[in-house]
C-alpha cells in the first residue's frame, strides 16, 4: 500500500471516498496537535484563557471523530472494501478513536493548567513537565506524518521512543512524591502537576497506536503487544 | 486485526484433489498455463478472476466436460484421491469420473421431469434399480440441499414449477444424490435474488462437512463469504493460492490486490 494506490480505483467516487476520509482524519490530527501544543503552553505559562481554549476545542474534536465514523461505516457498508482498502478504513477507525482520547487528555491538562494557574508557581517553573510535553509533542507530529506518508521505518521509531516517554513520565512521578512528602502544603500543586505528566504519557501511547495502525495498513501486520524486533524482522522478510 | 483463519494451520487437511502442471489448450488456443493447486478435502476453494482468466476452464477439466469439444487437450494431471486416478488422462472413463463428481452450472438446469426424477436421475443412469433405495437418497438429497420440506409434497409435480432458487436447490440435489466426492460449481448464484443466494451460500457451508466443494464465483464479497481457501487467477495462470481470510486482508501479490480491491490492474 503506498499513497497512490488511493487514486487507481475503477470507479472515481470510491477514490474520493477514501482520499475525503483520509483527509478528515489528518485534519482531525492537526487539531489534536494543535490542542496538545496550546495545553501544554496554558500549563507552563499559567495562561487560563489559552486553557479554555483548549477546553473548548474538545467538542469539534469529538466532532470530528463521529464525522469519520459515520464516513467509515459507510463505505464499509457501500463499498464492501478488501485488503489495503480495508485496512485503510479499520486503521482510520481505530486512529480517529485514539485521536479524540488524544483530545480529551489534552482536555485535562487545560483543565489542570486553570487550576495550576491559581495556585503558586513552583520556583523551577514546569520544566520537567515542559520537557515531557515538548517530546510528546514531537512524537505526535511524527505519527501523524507517519500516517500521511505511510512511513514506516518512522512508525517503528516513534514506538520505541515511546519508552522513553514512558521513563521520563515514571521520574517526574518519583519526583513529585519526594515533593509531597517535603512539603504537605503543596499537595494539590503537585498533584495537579502530577496528572498533567500522566496526560502527556498517555498521549504518548496513542501516538504509539497511531504507529501500529500505520504498520498494519502498508504491511497487514498487527505488531500491537508483540516483540517488536521480531516484527520488524518478518516484514524485512517479506 | 491480524487475519483470523478459520482453518487451524496445526490441523492437517487432507487433500482431495492433486493439480499438478495443468495446462488446457482450445485448439491452439491455450487456456490454461500450468496451474498447480490442491483442493482440500471437504473445505470450500473459490476460484475467482476476471472473465477469460480461465477459472471456468479450469473447473470443467475436472469433470471432462471439454472432451465434448475435439480440439481440446490437457496437459499435465488432475489426481483425485485417495486412488490417485488421474481424471484427465484418457485412460480414465469420463464417465466415470463423472460418477465421482457432481456439477451445477450457472443457471438452473432442470430436467423437463418430475422433481423426484430430477433427484433419481443420476442414480438411474448408474443402473440403480431398487426402488426403495432410490427414494430414500431422493428424499437424503433433497434434505441435503435443504429443499425437502418445500417439496415433499409436490414430489411427482414438473421441476419447472419450481421458483429459480428452488430449482437451483434441485439441481444441487441432483448432484448430490449419486454421493459425489466432490462437488463443482460454476457460478451457482449469478441467476438468482439475494434471498436465493444466501440460502445456497449457507447450503454450501453446511455441504462441506460432507463433500469437498470447488466454486467459480464472479461475486468476490460471496467467495470471501463461503470459501476457506481462494484461488486468483489471471489471463490462464494461477497468481495466487491461499487461505481466504489472507487473500481479502493481506494479499502478496499486486495483481491479486487490485482485483480484489477495484483497480486498474
Amino acid at each position: 500500500m503506498d499513497t497512490r494506490s488511493l487514486s487507481q480505483h475503477i470507479s472515481h467516487e470510491y477514490n474520493q471516498e477514501l482520499e475525503a476520509v483520509r483527509s478528515q482524519l489528518l485534519s482531525m490530527g492537526g487539531l489534536v496537535e494543535q490542542q496538545i501544543n496550546q495545553a501544554l503552553q496554558a500549563l507552563v505559562e499559567g495562561d487560563s484563557q489559552l486553557a479554555e481554549t483548549v477546553v473548548q476545542t474538545d467538542d469539534r474534536v469529538n466532532q470530528m471523530e463521529i464525522t469519520i465514523d459515520e464516513e467509515c461505516s459507510r463505505i464499509l457498508a457501500r463499498r464492501q472494501p478488501a485488503a489495503s482498502d480495508l485496512r485503510l478504513v479499520i486503521a482510520i477507525i481505530k486512529a480517529s478513536t485514539d485521536l479524540e482520547r488524544m483530545g480529551d487528555e489534552a482536555q485535562k491538562i487545560g483543565h489542570l493548567a486553570v487550576s495550576l494557574a491559581g495556585q503558586d508557581r513552583p520556583s523551577g517553573g514546569y520544566r520537567e513537565i515542559d520537557q515531557l510535553g515538548q517530546a510528546v509533542q514531537a512524537m505526535v507530529r511524527s505519527a501523524l506524518d507517519a500516517f500521511a506518508r505511510l512511513e514506516v521505518d518512522t512508525a517503528l521509531r516513534i514506538i520505541r521512543e515511546d519508552k522513553l516517554i514512558n521513563r521520563e513520565y515514571e521520574a517526574i512521578a518519583r519526583q513529585c512524591i519526594d515533593y509531597m512528602m517535603e512539603d504537605p502544603h503543596r499537595v494539590r500543586r503537585v498533584l495537579d502537576s502530577m496528572w498533567a505528566a500522566r496526560s502527556l504519557e498517555r498521549i504518548g501511547d496513542h501516538a504509539k497506536n497511531l504507529c501500529e495502525y500505520v504498520i498494519y495498513l502498508v504491511h497487514g501486520k498487527d505488531v500491537r503487544h508483540g516483540n517488536l524486533d521480531a516484527a520488524e524482522r518478518e516484514l524485512l522478510q517479506q | 486485526m491480524a487475519a483470523i483463519s478459520h482453518i487451524d494451520p496445526k490441523e492437517a487437511l487432507a487433500v482431495k484433489a492433486r493439480v499438478e502442471q495443468l495446462s488446457f489448450y482450445y485448439g491452439d488456443a491455450q487456456a490454461l498455463n500450468r496451474v498447480s493447486l490442491d483442493l482440500a478435502e471437504r473445505r470450500i476453494t473459490a476460484l475467482i478472476g476476471a472473465s477469460g482468466c480461465g477459472k471456468s476452464t479450469f473447473l470443467r477439466c475436472f469433470n471432462r466436460l471439454h472432451d465434448l469439444y475435439p480440439e481440446s487437450r490437457y496437459e499435465g494431471q488432475i489426481l483425485l484421491k485417495p486412488d490417485d486416478i488421474n481424471i484427465i488422462s484418457k485412460a480414465v472413463d469420463p464417465l466415470e469420473v463423472r460418477l465421482r463428481i457432481g456439477m451445477v452450472f450457472q443457471k438452473p438446469n432442470p430436467f423437463p421431469k418430475t422433481i423426484f426424477e430430477n433427484v433419481a436421475y443420476g442414480l438411474k443412469v448408474r443402473g440403480v434399480r431398487d426402488r426403495h433405495f432410490i427414494e430414500e437418497r431422493v428424499e437424503g438429497a433433497l434434505r441435503q440441499a435443504s429443499l425437502w420440506a418445500e417439496t415433499r409434497d409436490r414430489l411427482q409435480d414438473s421441476a419447472m414449477t419450481l421458483s429459480g432458487g428452488q430449482q437451483q436447490r434441485l439441481c444441487i440435489a441432483r448432484a448430490l444424490a449419486p454421493q459425489p466426492e466432490l462437488l463443482l460449481l460454476d457460478e451457482p448464484t449469478s441467476a438468482l435474488d439475494p434471498i436465493a443466494t444466501a440460502n445456497i451460500e449457507e447450503l454450501l457451508s453446511e455441504l462441506k462437512e460432507q463433500v469437498t466443494i470447488l466454486i467459480v464465483t464472479h461475486n468476490m464479497q460471496q467467495a470471501a463469504r463461503v470459501s476457506d481457501f481462494t484461488a486468483f487467477m489471471h489471463l490462464g495462470e494461477l497468481v495466487e493460492f491461499g487461505d481466504t481470510d489472507t487473500v481479502f486482508t493481506t494479499p502478496r501479490q499486486k495483481k491479486t490486490e487490485d482485483y480484489i480491491t477495484g483497480r486498474y490492474g
